[in-house]
């Protein structure tokens, strides 16, 4: 079953073209990786396909929500599609002014109004799935790179997307902790969640996807 | 709006009376009055501005044609002319001056060359139900700051449990009671027929409260000058050249020869007692506070502390509650600049830049008696409401740029979760931009902590207020001045250690 379609998808940052012509599929419990240098537009699909930027031309579907060109970034088809897409930043952009543990509950509480109580036990048993049970009182400043991403995970998958949209995950790891990400990946993608990652590490993409997708000059190149 | 215009006035004939007189060679005397305390004393002269007039301006030019010299006016404010004579700014200082055994103590005084009444005015209305200040218990009394009438009043208020008020010119106490904020208003009678003169409807209760006497205020050490001017003075009253003054400016009367008499029989320095409250028959005693000469400074003091006190609270409660305004309204123009449609955004930045762009004192101004004909808004509250949305505008631009300065991230991060802008504005972005706006609302706090001394204008006696009215009394600043300063910093200190103490819990936050 297609979870994510991208179709003829071009993005422009004013009049200049970052990304053109992309079109690619995700099934679901698929992970897919965009690989390609820094400045290819992986991050840029990534910010179309959850909404934070607008698309010039073709069309993005995820489940059954389109995004067209010129459709509102502020209304409700957003914040409907914000429910289907979760995203894990480069930075990870932690809540700065609270712990790791609210960072986590605080969607599920005001946007998907779960109780407080049932949303902070949930917010802790998926700080311990993720390995940072041990740390939810902690400040995001106070967090490794590791344990910042992790943390961050968990706040993506709080709201339970079906789709998990993964920015450069590799960048504040060591070569062990890659390996053990590309393992949770491939677990979560093992509950029916579709993951696409935008990396430029060959091997990660390699070990965690099941597909590969190769953008150059703002195209799709080669899938393998 | 008047006081306002008036400062314009001012200001312009200090600079044009400077120039014009430089160019003459002669020998000047100095001599300093304020042309703000308007006809018949000093004032602009309504045919050239450029030149003062009034019976103050001819007793100059009176002490100046006997001293072989050319009169030059100086500008100071009513308040300031004791500091700058003890300062020797200028020769000599004639402005309706009242004796006073503060000033005899602190400075050289002429002999008086006018004795005035004080008076109570009051509404037609209440002419028969407000004959004394007695009547007037729990009522509004309006005054001048730092005189005999505000003495007078201070005096009742323990006496006769009236309210004094005090204002910083002699038009709006006048003005205020006409519009019934005040009750009664207690000045000297040249100022109170002024008054009648321009407002309908008020009436001078025909018993005096008091008699004082306006003199010449020169430095200490100027006692050889002095003793020439009271030389000056003497031979005027003798060959009536200061009747043909004070005929000439309608202020003549039966009190003056009866003065002269006793002048003239008396060569010594101080023939008549200063004013005081027990000149006037049986209105009132002389109380220690009033009498203070050097020694008795510290007593003072602890006499004074209760009000300084008392002031210090207005200060804090005005400058809490005003901030609190602020901060609320500062926050909806903020939020209004950051997340409103274009027309409210450009409503709200012409807003904040004419608040920013015109003085504190002009918006209380306009808010207070500009605005009386329409709404009569209470002293305190126009202060709250001046101070209030003054600091908003400043505050809202801090709101402004530590909303801006939230980094990007958040707000994507918490769009992807799924919240409403609403929702990232209360729980994401506004909590972090309080933690950056904190240091500058923690010194615009501070700083309207001294702004509030500002309020003073609009009647709301104050630290700042209260502390001039003590210095203007003992005639020193330097230990009301002291003391005032300890109140502001007892004040502001702690609350600085507060902000620096929560900016730093909330950085490690």
């Amino acid at each position: 079953m297609t979870v994510l379609d991208v179709r003829s998808l071009e993005i422009r940052r004013g009049s200049r073209p970052i990304v053109s012509g992309i079109t690619f599929s995700a099934s679901r419990g698929e992970v897919v990786a965009l690989m390609g240098a820094s400045g290819a537009g992986k991050t840029t699909i990534l910010r179309a396909i959850a909404g934070l930027d607008p698309i010039a031309a073709g069309s993005i579907t995820v489940d059954d929500i389109s995004l067209t060109p010129g459709i509102s970034h502020r209304g409700h088809v957003m914040r409907t599609l914000h429910r289907r897409v979760g995203m894990v930043f480069q930075f990870h952009h932690l809540f700065a002014h609270m712990t790791a543990h609210r960072n986590v509950w605080l969607a599920p509480v005001h946007v998907l109004r779960v109780a407080r109580e049932d949303a902070e036990s949930r917010a802790r048993a998926l700080l311990d799935a993720v390995g940072v049970g041990d740390r939810a009182g902690a400040l995001p400043h106070e967090l490794s790179g590791g344990e910042a991403q992790r943390v961050a995970i968990a706040r993506a998958l709080a709201v339970e997307p079906p789709l998990l949209l993964m920015d450069e995950p590799t960048a504040s790891l060591d070569p062990a902790r890659r390996g053990e990400l590309a393992a949770t990946l491939r677990h979560l993608a093992a509950q029916h969640r579709t993951i696409l990652v935008a990396t430029h590490d060959a091997e990660f993409a390699r070990a965690c996807a099941h597909r590969v997708l190769l953008i150059e000059d703002g195209r799709i190149r080669t899938v393998s | 709006m008047r006081g306002v215009l008036r400062v314009a006035a001012v200001v312009f004939l200090v600079s044009a009376s400077c120039t014009a007189v430089d160019a003459q060679s002669q020998p000047e005397l100095r001599w300093g009055g304020d042309a703000e305390g308007g006809a018949p004393y000093v004032e602009a002269d309504p045919g050239d501005p450029t030149r003062v007039v009034g019976f103050d301006v001819d007793v100059a030019q009176l002490f100046a044609s006997g001293l072989g010299r050319v009169p030059r006016f100086i500008q100071v404010g009513f308040t300031s002319l004791d500091a700058a004579a003890a300062r020797g700014d200028f020769d000599v200082a004639l402005s309706g001056i009242e004796d006073s055994p503060a000033r005899r103590a602190r400075l050289a005084v002429t002999i008086p060359y006018y004795e005035f009444r004080e008076v109570l005015t009051v509404r037609e209305a209440d002419s028969n139900r407000f004959r004394s200040l007695a009547d007037l218990r729990g009522h509004r009394v309006a005054t001048l700051g730092a005189t005999l009438a505000y003495d007078l009043l201070a005096d009742a208020q323990a006496r006769d449990g009236i309210i004094p008020i005090t204002y910083e010119d002699d038009v709006h106490p006048y003005s205020d009671l006409v519009l019934g904020r005040v009750d009664a208003v207690v000045l000297d009678f040249i100022l109170a027929q002024r008054g009648l003169r321009r407002n309908g409807g008020l009436f001078n209760q025909p018993e005096p409260l008091a008699v004082g006497h306006y003199v010449g205020v020169l430095a200490p050490a100027q006692t050889r000058l002095r003793d020439r001017m009271n030389v000056m003075l003497r031979d005027a009253m003798r060959d009536g050249r200061l009747e043909a003054i004070f005929r000439r400016w309608s202020a003549w009367n039966e009190d003056q020869p009866r003065l002269y008499a006793r002048l003239l029989a008396d060569a010594s320095a101080n023939p008549v007692a200063p004013s005081s409250l027990a000149s006037a028959s049986d209105t009132g005693t002389v109380d220690a506070a009033r009498t203070l000469s050097g020694p008795r400074t510290w007593e003072a003091a602890r006499l004074y502390l209760p009000a300084l006190l008392n002031a210090a609270l207005i200060t804090v409660l005005l400058s809490c509650l005003s901030m609190a305004l602020a901060v609320g309204v500062g926050v909806l123009i903020a939020s209004g600049r950051i997340y409103g449609a274009a027309p409210l955004r450009i409503v709200l930045t012409t807003w904040v830049e004419i608040i920013r762009g015109t003085p504190l004192l002009l918006q209380l101004f306009v808010l207070y008696f500009g605005l009386a004909a329409f709404v009569q808004l209470p002293a305190f509250l126009a202060a709250l409401l001046g101070l209030g949305l003054n600091y908003a505008a400043y505050e809202s631009e801090i709101y402004r740029g530590a909303l801006e300065a939230v980094p990007q991230g958040q707000l994507d991060a918490a769009r992807t979760l799924g919240f409403t802008e609403r929702q990232i504005l209360v729980l994401v972005r506004a909590p972090q931009a309080f933690r950056l706006a904190l240091a500058p609302m923690t010194n615009d706090f501070v700083a309207l902590l001294k702004d509030s001394s500002l309020v003073s204008v609009i009647t709301v006696v104050e630290l700042t207020k209260q502390t001039s009215i003590f210095a203007a009394n003992i005639g020193s600043w330097v230990l009301p001045g002291a003391m005032c300063a300890a109140l502001y910093l007892a004040l502001s200190l702690p609350l600085a250690r507060v902000a620096r103490r929560l900016e730093r819990g909330w950085r490690q936050a």
